[in-house]
């Protein structure tokens, strides 16, 4: 039983893969465009290291993290948008008539966002690393790292999942994106929480979830071991997953009931 | 005449399409009051740097920015227009059934320019309630949304060259990155004056560093570099407006 869920689970996570590899656009755009941003708002804002309190001399160290969440972002995208046309196209239908278990679909999927996630680590950090980035908290730091890019991947990528099976439209998943593109810029992206000038922004900025997974990163970039901003973090990141996962597990034995 | 018949119909027609289908309005009227909130909120201590010299605030700075941001945006919004008319099959139509079809090109720009007037209204007022300090005079801020305009008009003009030539929705991103590296390409979050390495000197020489200084310039009410702003702006313009008529050619060519 054990053994045919997990061929299941990798039969899918394969398929996912496969599809997002064969797809050169959901490739390249969700790795290149935010190192064009990283480049962009690194050498544009450098002088904000001169703000008296800036944690780093480097912006670029400091707007490191931004690429690692961005990254996530377009990942779910990506995801809910491959599933909502598998929804579209009647592929979820036809898996509803074979022996594939809910949770397989749910796991297989997830399993191809958090590979999308893993590789996208891997390549911000090369190139960090390339433009001379010192990593704080070292080799075990970059282990950590990646633990935090697949817990925050199967996190978003379930949302991305619960978009698609609430709405089963790829246009709907497409159209949600500029609202998590709001809780990006509403964050502390651009400076941290405590040299935000306007009240209203800054406490937008510390009632935002995203805050707090760029500071956890952050701080493995800048600061070395954060306890707090760690804990705060892997938790945020740990509840976001938690609940998107259920929620999509609910979603999705609905909508295969409808089938 | 033919020609503008042809045109007020295309423009008719496009904004009927944007203001009765809210997908296609909400984001080019959301995206530039987004980042004006989140720039002009989010980075509002940058204007404590030292060096930062622009006496009516950062709120003001990143308005200028994101009024020609917005501008050029509408201009590739209305592209994306463009190139869906021409994927389903609705711009061959237009092809055979227009007498003069310069006026399709034409009638998209004004729709652009249209569209581009609702979202800058907006993002006005928005930046007002805001506390926006304006030092410029009438003439002043009528220079800097003509600034505007023509920005617009290139951007539509770009974007319509690109739709006519690839004519499918996948020409989004083709449409849409150059412009965005251009906007972000100059000094969008500092003067020029506090650039430094590469972004620098690819800062000194993109023309919309001179548009964007010159705006900033009249929204302060002392206007610097003017006329070289609006000089470049409209070869800017006046350039792709033979490469939005090659795309027409090449539409026609294509059948």
């Amino acid at each position: 039983m054990t053994e045919a869920l997990t061929d299941q689970v990798v039969l899918l996570a394969r398929r996912s893969v496969v599809r997002t590899a064969r797809q050169p656009a959901n490739v390249v755009f969700p790795l290149v465009f935010p190192l064009l941003l990283l480049a962009v708002n690194s050498s544009g804002l450098s002088v904000a290291t001169q703000l008296p309190g800036f944690p780093t001399e480097s912006y670029l160290a400091f707007a490191l993290a931004v690429p690692f969440i961005q990254g996530a972002l377009f990942a779910t995208m990506n995801a809910g948008t491959d599933l909502a046309r598998d929804i579209q196209t009647g592929f979820l239908n036809r898996l509803a008539l074979t022996p594939m278990r809910n949770v397989a679909l749910l796991a297989g999927q997830l399993g191809g966002v958090m590979t999308m996630g893993v590789v996208q680590t891997v390549v911000y950090l090369t190139v960090g690393l390339a433009v001379g980035v010192h990593f704080a908290s070292g080799v075990l730091g970059v282990v950590v790292l990646l633990a935090f890019a697949v817990l925050v991947s199967v996190g978003f990528g379930a949302l991305g999942a619960l978009l698609a099976l609430r709405t089963g439209s790829g246009e709907a998943v497409q159209g949600i994106f500029p609202v998590f593109f709001v809780f990006l810029f509403i964050s502390s992206l651009a400076l941290p929480r405590n040299l935000i000038e306007v009240d209203w922004f800054r406490t937008a900025a510390t009632l935002n979830p995203v805050s707090y997974l760029l500071e956890c990163v952050r701080s493995l970039i800048i600061t070395g071991w954060d306890a707090e901003a760690l804990a705060l973090g892997f938790g945020v990141a740990a509840v976001i997953a938690v609940v998107a996962v259920t929620l999509s597990s609910m979603a999705l034995r609905t909508r295969m009931t409808r089938s | 005449m033919r020609t503008l018949s042809v045109a007020s119909g295309v423009a008719w027609r496009t904004l009927h399409n944007v203001f009765t289908n809210p997908s296609l309005l909400i984001p080019s009227l959301i995206f530039p009051l987004f980042f004006f909130t989140a720039f002009a909120g989010g980075l509002s201590r940058i204007d404590q740097v030292p060096g930062f010299d622009y006496p009516p605030g950062y709120t003001a700075f990143q308005f200028v920015f994101v009024l020609l941001q917005s501008a050029a945006f509408g201009g590739v919004f209305t592209g994306f227009g463009i190139a869906r008319d021409f994927e389903t099959g609705f711009g061959r139509r237009l092809l055979l059934a227009a007498p003069h079809r310069g006026g399709i090109v034409l009638g998209y720009a004004g729709a652009a320019l249209v569209r581009w007037l609702v979202t800058v209204a907006v993002v006005t007022v928005v930046a007002l309630v805001a506390g926006i300090e304006v030092a410029g005079g009438a003439v002043d801020l009528f220079g800097l949304y003509a600034l505007g305009l023509v920005i617009n008009l290139a951007a539509v003009l770009w974007a319509a060259g690109v739709a006519l030539r690839l004519r499918t929705m996948q020409a989004g991103p083709v449409m849409q990155m150059p412009v965005f590296l251009i906007l972000f390409f100059a000094p969008v979050y500092v003067p020029l004056s506090l650039l430094e390495g590469w972004i620098h000197a690819v800062a000194t020489v993109n023309p919309i560093t001179r548009v964007l200084e010159a705006g900033r310039s009249l929204l302060a009410g002392s206007p610097t570099e003017v006329a070289l702003a609006f000089g470049v702006a409209l070869a800017l313009a006046f350039c792709l407006t033979f490469w939005a008529f090659r795309g027409l050619r090449s539409a026609e060519q294509a059948g």
